[in-house]
């Protein structure tokens, strides 16, 4: 069963989300490849979605100020003592 | 031979030493003040009831984050069980001789802004997370295991009874989605 070396753009996009996450085959990446190399607008995708990607990452790795209040937590505490006892 | 637990559970400590770090956890998955707090206080009450099955392997931390997020998978699939059917975009023509192609006005345009530097900006954080409540409850979910919760294809198509090519769908109609939303909201503003 052979795979078509040649793909289209929704194909490309596709395989380019799957290399966010490590998960693309060789030789889908080797499909990336030229059809990047032949169409514009799918290589500037993959460019945008290479920097998207860093952005989930820096911004996940961020979100680490949230807090409760100390209401919230004193309501929490009050509800959890009571199932402790009950 | 009997191995001696190396970690104990003490619920009366719960809040003080764990309820912060659990609400924070949540607060950046489900984005709800309200929701992210009864989720914690759930997670407690769910703990005390399951205290018999500690077994001291995790520490009491990883064990009551492990059952936080079996309750934030619960409840990303309710949402998507009770709405779920956004509209999603095509970008791509989906029959004809164009089959595959970009559609023209969903093509994307050059960024103004791409240098490595702008990724740390606090407002493009908010456009972010703005993009991403705009995205369908299902494809939101996906999304965000996959991405923030870094779970394994396998795991999530397990979880939500999906398959790998459905999850790689999802995947992808959200990023092309977040996308161009960020173009709009945010690169080409």
């Amino acid at each position: 069963m052979s795979k078509r070396i040649l793909i289209k753009c929704n194909e490309a996009t596709s395989i380019c989300d799957k290399t966010q996450y490590g998960e693309a085959s060789r030789f889908d990446k080797i499909r990336l490849l030229l059809h990047n190399f032949l169409c514009h607008r799918c290589k500037l995708y993959s460019e945008q979605n290479k920097l998207m990607t860093k952005i989930f990452k820096v911004n996940k790795e961020k979100c680490t100020e949230h807090k409760l209040c100390t209401s919230d937590k004193e309501a929490m505490q009050d509800a959890l003592d009571k199932e402790i006892t009950s | 031979m009997s191995s001696t637990p190396k970690h104990t559970l003490d619920p009366n400590k719960w809040i003080d030493l764990h309820s912060n770090y659990m609400y924070n956890y949540t607060i950046t998955r489900v984005n709800n003040h309200d929701v992210a707090k009864d989720l914690v206080q759930e997670t407690f009450f769910s703990g005390l009831k399951a205290m018999a099955n500690f077994k001291g392997q995790a520490s009491e931390r990883t064990w009551l984050i492990s059952i936080l997020k079996r309750k934030i998978i619960d409840l990303y699939r309710k949402n998507n069980s009770k709405k779920g059917k956004a509209e999603v975009r095509m970008n791509f023509y989906e029959d004809g001789e164009n089959k595959g192609k970009w559609i023209e006005e969903r093509a994307p345009s050059n960024w103004a802004e791409t240098a490595d530097a702008i990724i740390e900006n606090d407002e493009l954080k908010l456009a972010l997370v703005e993009c991403i409540d705009k995205l369908p409850e299902k494809y939101r979910m996906v999304f965000l295991l996959k991405t923030v919760e870094n779970y394994e294809t396998e795991e999530i198509c397990n979880e939500l009874g999906i398959t790998p090519s459905n999850l790689w769908v999802i995947i992808h109609r959200a990023r092309v989605q977040l996308r161009s939303c960020m173009e709009g909201n945010w690169f080409n503003k």
